[in-house]
């Protein structure tokens, strides 16, 4: 195991703008505006936060897992990682990150893919694909981002998610780096709407078999 | 010329059409029938992305292949998932043993940061082609666009992960002959760019030549190195049989 590199953040909860919890299998969808900074709290550790981004104002332009790690030629997200678009822009740059890895390959589960990788009969347990889409259906399409459907939903972020790849091309879903309190934060670099779901996987060692609540905190950018 | 390599019997083969280096291509293939990808001189990249042609809302799904079957890349018996539970299509031969899927494709601006600028106005059809447009454009052919790119495949074409995850481009991972072959368990549109991998850190623009040849291979039997590959892709060729019941 490589050493992380983790870095803390000044930030005071004290001023955030937004600060919410979300609760284990529920969706979030909030935007962000270029300049201000997102926190991601892992309240229990070892919670999956699945992550989408789209650029508020072009919508097909979106968070691209190939091109973030293209762009930084390795496979894990941590601070100083460059969020990258489908249009090879930057979206937001990790800017704090006390968990140390997070991951981009193992994408969302779903009522389909839970059929496939653990039985047939689990087809009725609620999912990730399930929250975006039911975040989406409610999503005011009036708003910046609007009109966003299953077409849109594409290879996300797994947040606190530890997927290692072997250098014999294995993948592994192995025990979380991930703890109570543990955050990632991260700034906008354009004005951005972020999709969660708050993995409600249950067959999965990698929560312990136990969603957890996580917290999501906005500050405002710094005055100029 | 791929004939040439591992002869397909005559009452077999269907078609063969060349994709010459940096070019795309797309067009459906049947269910039941395959598609061998042959590097002709080693230096191919084939980035490629597939569609229940059907309702191509459902697509090849990077992440629910890699982890229905614990693998970070691509070989012999593994199934490309969509993100629906199907099988779009598997691959049931393969000479160069590991083919890339987490690395996506150049886009216009890397490939002129990488090999300088080559216009169509000064080469012709010598022109630099990068992967993402060339995907973009075949998909316009099917009323598809940026929205319907994802993660895709880029056949012949390895990076090795250090502990660190840091990626290593392996130059030497293909050779001239080498062939992949693709067996369709669904109806699929199949969209293909053969523009340079995009960690690929040789300088010069020189993508390789691939020639494409489809066949009749039949459906999957009962003791099929893909189904049985796994627990898991037996279910997910139950499942996509139970769609043409």
């Amino acid at each position: 195991m490589s050493t992380f590199n983790l870095v803390e953040s000044p930030l005071d909860p004290g001023q955030a703008v937004v600060d919410a919890v979300v609760n284990a299998g529920d969706p979030w969808i909030h935007e962000i505006k270029k300049g201000q900074v997102f926190r991601i709290l892992d309240l229990e550790g070892n919670q999956a936060v699945d992550t989408l981004f789209y650029n508020a104002h072009d919508p097909e332009e979106r968070y691209s897992a190939t091109d973030t790690v293209r762009t930084q030629g390795a496979l894990y997200l941590t601070a100083g990682t460059r969020l990258m678009s489908s249009e090879g822009r930057v979206m937001l740059t990790i800017t704090a990150d006390t968990c140390g890895r997070h991951d981009t390959l193992g994408g969302a589960c779903s009522c389909e893919s839970n059929t496939v990788r653990y039985a047939l009969n689990k087809r009725p347990m609620h999912s990730c694909r399930d929250s975006f889409l039911h975040a989406l259906a409610h999503y005011d399409s009036h708003k910046s981002g609007g009109g966003l459907t299953k077409r849109d939903i594409t290879s996300n972020i797994n947040f606190f998610m530890n997927v290692p790849v072997t250098p014999e091309g294995g993948l592994t879903f192995a025990d979380g780096v991930s703890a109570p309190g543990k955050y990632v934060e991260m700034r906008a670099e354009m004005d951005v709407l972020c999709l969660i779901s708050n993995c409600p996987q249950l067959n999965n060692p990698c929560n312990a078999y136990n969603p957890t609540p996580v917290r999501v905190l906005i500050w405002d950018a710094p005055e100029q | 010329m791929a004939q040439d390599i591992n002869p397909i019997p005559p009452a077999l083969f269907l078609w063969e059409e060349a994709l010459p280096g940096g070019c795309h291509w797309s067009g459906i293939v049947r269910r039941g029938n395959a598609l061998r990808l042959t590097d002709l001189f080693g230096r191919a990249n084939v980035s490629a992305l597939f569609y229940n042609a059907e309702e191509k809302l459902e697509r090849y799904n990077m992440p629910d292949t890699l982890k229905a079957q614990h693998t970070a890349h691509l070989t012999t018996g593994h199934a490309l998932y969509s993100d629906m539970g199907h099988v779009l299509c598997s691959i049931i031969a393969d000479t160069c043993g590991w083919h890339d899927t987490v690395c996506g494709t150049s886009d216009a601006g890397t490939v002129k940061a990488k090999y300088g600028e080559a216009t169509y106005q000064t080469h012709r059809n010598a022109m630099h082609r990068n992967g993402r447009d060339g995907l973009l454009v075949e998909l316009g052919k099917w009323g598809l666009g940026k929205r319907d790119v994802v993660p895709n495949a880029n056949f012949f074409s390895r990076a090795v992960a250090d502990d660190a995850g840091r990626l290593h481009f392996d130059a030497t991972n293909s050779h001239a002959g080498a062939y992949v072959d693709l067996r369709f368990e669904m109806d699929v549109l199949v969209v293909l760019s053969a523009a340079p991998h995009p960690l690929d850190p040789r300088p010069d623009y020189a993508p390789g030549d691939v020639m494409l040849t489809a066949w009749k291979a039949g459906a999957p039997g009962a003791d099929d190195v893909c189904r049985n590959h796994c627990p898991e892709n037996q279910r997910g060729f139950y499942q996509t049989e139970i769609l043409y019941r």
